[in-house]
């Protein structure tokens, strides 16, 4: 906890410098007769952040919080490899969804977590997978007219607009 | 009494078939989007606006209202079940909506913002019907001063939510509030903090992604790694028994739902604000006034009451900006004032006389929509609670899986999707180093609000701040939000005291 | 009961699809020349519940209704930084038939403030243009100013920037209005940048600000119930009829030619369209255009009826960008 503490603030003071420096692109002083500029509102509060960042990294060098003194592990190697294949397989659906879209990554996706992360059965991994998309389709393109990504397989929906909509 | 008569009248045509239906209708559809984590009010009434052709106008917005009405008690399901609001209105439903969710006692929630909702949206038309016309000049009254103060005071209630490390806080506030400012600066027309030139960030950072990002995916983390994959979601059971008992005990609520429902209304009738500030600024204003504020944000009824009275109170103060002003108080009322003008009228101060029948059928509508909103939602809570008691990893890849979609529907953008994965990860990170997050969410929500309107005001008096205290409205609401910012210093100093007397 | 129709549609393909796994396609081509496929993007270059969206709404209402098109037209707000969102997205969509897209004025001054956009709206299809809103100059009743010169005055006495005017944001046609007016007059206003039209017309009526140049449609309520005056009207004589018709035009007061600005209301589509996709679009708008629906609507809107498409469109498009570099140059928001 310790480590992970010093990290994530040097992190987000280096995020904050970074903001402050984007926001200088607009004026961010004080325009006479017009109140503060357009850069001036993130501009100041950037360096708030910074100003929190850099206290919570003094406080950790006077180990003067709990978390700078914890000595417990940030993750265990059990929750970290938890995190990385959750995290994972979103990460992938969503890139998927660009290339083979939502009616291809999603099905994907619950087989991938229901049967292999819930160990559940093919057959409920199946279900679920087989119905989501219908549900999904009729829900938001049919009734909703809000048209998903769908990637290359675009053309293969063509006729089922043609007969529901 | 020439009110009543007209409110009479309104009610023979709120009870014709066609338009009684319409309601039914109405409400269940906005009941389904409400819930839907990333689809609210404002998604409901605009996709269905171009429906609304088929009937006459007056059915056309009993309908539209009645998808409003439903989608707000819509929004509080998805807070409390998953943690995710559903839409901005709903953000301080989570608060205690979710603890009271993760107790097992969902259905107590639930209920209780059913029941708030309802009181909070028949009071409001008891008002709205009785004060309509002169509430519609304290709108007008309303100038960005006034707009700035409020936004103080909405973020002067919120001190004491978030952690107990004030820095960490602190920070979640600034970075929420430099998040808001990305996209295009109005006042100077240029564009601002396009991260590497990516056109997405044009829109600005959407309230709903930091939110479904942070609530949902951040959220579900959390519970991955808590549980370690094993639990279920919720203990939750239901009865009729029991649904029976949460609504005796609500009366303790009563108070906090009263006073819930006239602030959000006042604050909803304003043009600028709308639902989400005012529902803020209700729990907090409940939180400072409990005899107990530290069961806050740890399960507390009131904490799920306040937000959702305000919330329905001020989605109907929002229709009175539309309606005498034609000025919309929300985006939905936005949309709802465009569907007026498509139908023909023209709303505005004379829309009350020159079409009597269209505004007093809208107000007898919302009593009616009100009352099947409740008796609908409170019929709904056992397949609520239904999914709430399936298998955490059946649950948990069907919420990502909403989220991502629900994600990407409000914008149509890609872009918006990865955005919401990286501050669900990030954010998850962050909290596990007890960064507070909902903090972020609040200031990203008001900043938008807050910093045009400050820089309106000075544009207005030529660079000088005194403007906020000068005028009386601006100058009043200042002086609240300075006692609120007091009041629970005041506290900690005199609980200090007390603990240093005993001693 | 199109919508209730689709719903059992849906209800019963719910059915159908869950009981035979995948549909063939039926052979649709009664009807000759392109179809859309799939349902079309109708991009909005602003944001929810302001006139353009309410506008693109409207029409997306009148293809409904009226059953123009085999598939629906569904709108999408991409207002994201004056509209450069919603050009990109044009330009990256070049050759995709079913995108099309709603413009205002933000269609020249948004890529001549933007360059780095890379948008070069002389290469976009053109589909048409349906109407010309207009400006006026509006004051509140109570201010007691009842013509131009008395406003002048009024103005002049304030003392240069006292005067607060109101508008949407800067560089876009208000604050292009309201520079034309300084100009003519020797006026300095304090102008005050809002969200949308609709406040700004509030803004008013509250006395928050002095004075704006609200299109009609956003002023009509307010006038109607005697709250505000419309001075004079930012259009060559004759061309606003019905009651905005009897609001005197700068021309006619004797302040030149010069004092005319317009707001376009027209529909474009990606570049390197086929022809007969463009002929498609062209031919639901004018369908649209001739419906009563709409000419009420330009009739009661105080709108200018100005239906133009094919090339005339593309001149007149490159036309008023020239035009609006010079405005912008003189107002110092470009180079």
């Amino acid at each position: 906890m310790r480590i992970a503490e010093l990290v994530m603030a040097v992190v987000m003071a280096v995020f904050s410098v970074y903001l402050m420096w984007k926001s200088a692109e607009l004026p961010i002083g004080w325009l006479p007769g017009e109140g503060p500029g357009g850069g001036a509102f993130p501009f100041w509060l950037s360096l708030g952040m910074l100003v929190c960042c850099v206290a919570i990294i003094l406080r950790w060098v006077a180990k003067a919080s709990p978390l700078s003194q914890s000595t417990v592990p940030y993750m265990t190697p059990e929750t970290v490899k938890r995190f990385l294949l959750v995290a994972g397989s979103l990460t992938a659906m969503i890139a998927l969804i660009h290339v083979i879209g939502v009616y291809g990554a999603v099905p994907l996706f619950l087989v991938f977590y229901v049967r292999f992360l819930g160990r559940h059965s093919w057959t409920k991994a199946g279900a679920l997978a087989a119905c989501t998309p219908v549900a999904m389709f009729f829900f938001f393109e049919i009734a909703l007219t809000k048209t998903l990504p769908k990637g290359f397989t675009e053309p293969l929906f063509y006729p089922l607009y043609d007969i529901f909509l | 009494m020439e009110v009543f008569a007209l409110l009479i009248d309104g009610f023979v045509i709120a009870f014709q078939p066609l338009n009684l239906m319409m309601v039914i209708a109405g409400v269940v559809v906005g009941l389904f989007i409400g819930a839907m984590p990333g689809l609210g009010s404002v998604n409901g009434v605009a996709i269905l606006l171009p429906l609304t052709f088929l009937v006459p106008p007056t059915s056309a917005i009993i309908f539209l209202a009645a998808i409003y009405y439903g989608a707000m008690y819509g929004g509080a399901i998805s807070s409390i079940m998953l943690g995710i609001p559903g839409a901005s209105t709903a953000v301080a439903t989570t608060f205690d909506g979710r603890p009271l969710a993760l107790k097992g006692l969902a259905d107590k929630a639930l209920v209780a913002a059913a029941t708030a909702s309802f009181v909070g949206g028949t009071i409001s038309i008891v008002l709205f019907t009785l004060f309509a016309l002169p509430l519609a000049e304290v709108a007008l009254a309303f100038g960005p001063p006034e707009t700035f103060a409020l936004m103080v005071l909405a973020f002067a209630t919120f001190v004491g939510l978030g952690g107990d490390d004030i820095l960490k806080t602190l920070f979640s506030i600034f970075i929420g509030l430099v998040f808001s400012t990305v996209g295009l600066d109005i006042i100077s027309g240029q564009p601002r903090l396009i991260f590497g030139d990516l056109t997405g960030f044009y829109h600005g950072i959407n309230f709903l992604v930091l939110a479904i990002g942070i609530y949902g995916i951040g959220e579900m983390l959390w519970t991955i790694e808590v549980s370690q994959g094993e639990v279920l979601m919720s203990k939750a059971t239901v009865s009729f028994r029991r649904v029976f008992d949460n609504l005796k005990e609500l009366w303790f609520s009563a108070r906090t739902m009263v006073m819930g429902s006239f602030l959000g209304y006042f604050v909803g009738i304003l043009p600028a604000a709308g639902a989400t500030p005012g529902s803020l600024i209700a729990y907090g204003v409940a939180k400072t006034m409990a005899k107990d504020p530290e069961t806050y944000g740890k399960g507390n009824v009131d904490g799920v009451v306040a937000p959702e009275a305000a919330n329905n109170a001020a989605s109907t103060g929002s229709m009175l900006p539309m309606l005498t002003l034609g000025i919309p108080g929300s985006p939905t009322t936005a949309v709802l004032l465009g569907g007026m003008v498509i139908w023909g009228l023209e709303p505005g101060p004379l829309v009350f006389v020159d079409h009597p029948d269209f505004v007093w059928g809208l107000i007898a509508s919302l009593y009616v929509a009100n009352l099947f909103a409740l008796l609908i939602n409170i019929s709904f809570i056992p397949a609520f609670i239904w999914v709430l008691k399936l298998p955490f990893t059946i649950l948990a890849p069907i919420i990502f899986v909403l989220c991502v979609i629900g994600g990407y529907v409000p914008t149509q953008d890609m872009h918006d999707v990865w955005l919401m994965l990286i501050f669900g990860v990030v954010g998850y990170l962050m909290r596990k180093l007890d960064y507070p997050m909902a903090p972020a969410v609040l200031a990203i929500v008001l900043g938008p609000l807050a910093e045009p309107a400050l820089r309106q005001s000075l544009i207005g008096s030529q660079g000088d701040v005194m403007i906020f205290f000068e005028r009386p409205i601006s100058g009043t609401i200042m002086v609240f939000a300075i006692f609120f910012l007091v009041l629970p210093l005041a506290k900690v100093a005199k609980n200090r005291r007390k603990r240093r007397d005993s001693r | 009961m199109k919508y209730l129709r689709r719903l059992m549609l849906a209800g019963l393909g719910l059915t159908l699809t869950l009981a035979m796994g995948v549909i063939s396609a039926p052979g649709d081509a009664t009807a000759q020349g392109w179809e859309p496929k799939k349902p079309v993007e109708f991009v909005i270059m602003a944001g929810k519940g302001g006139g353009a969206d309410r506008l693109a709404r409207f029409i997306q209402g009148i293809i409904e209704k009226q059953n123009l098109s085999s598939k629906p037209f569904v709108p999408i707000n991409k207002g994201g930084g004056s509209g450069a969102e919603a050009l990109r997205y044009l330009k990256d969509h070049a050759g995709d038939p079913h995108v099309i897209m709603a413009t205002l004025n933000s269609y020249y001054t948004t890529p001549l403030r933007n360059t780095g956009l890379g948008v070069d709206i002389a290469t976009f299809t053109p589909i048409t243009r349906l109407a010309e809103d207009t400006f006026q100059l509006w004051v509140t009743t109570d201010s007691g100013i009842k013509s131009v010169d008395e406003y002048v005055k009024a103005v002049k006495a304030a003392g240069p920037g006292n005067w607060k005017m109101g508008g949407t944001g800067k560089g876009q046609e208000d604050s292009l209005v309201t520079s034309m007016l300084e100009k003519k007059f020797g006026l300095k206003f304090t102008y005050v940048p809002y969200k949308g039209g609709g406040t700004v017309a509030k803004e008013l009526i509250g006395k928050h600000i002095e004075s704006t140049v609200n299109n009609p449609s956003e002023q009509a309520g307010f006038w109607e119930a005697g709250k505000s005056v419309p001075l004079a009207s930012f259009t060559p004589k004759g061309k606003l009829k019905g009651r905005f018709g009897n609001i005197p035009t700068f021309e006619e007061l004797g302040y030149g030619s010069d004092m005319v600005y317009y707001m376009q209301r027209s529909i474009i589509a990606p570049q390197g369209i086929d022809k007969e996709v463009q002929a498609f679009y062209v031919g639901v708008f004018d369908k649209v255009y001739k419906s009563d629906e709409w000419q009420n609507y330009l009739k009661t809107k105080g709108l200018i009826p100005g239906w133009l498409t094919g090339q005339a469109l593309t001149d007149y498009f490159v036309a008023e960008r020239e035009a609006h570099r010079a405005m912008l140059k003189e107002a110092g928001e470009i180079k």
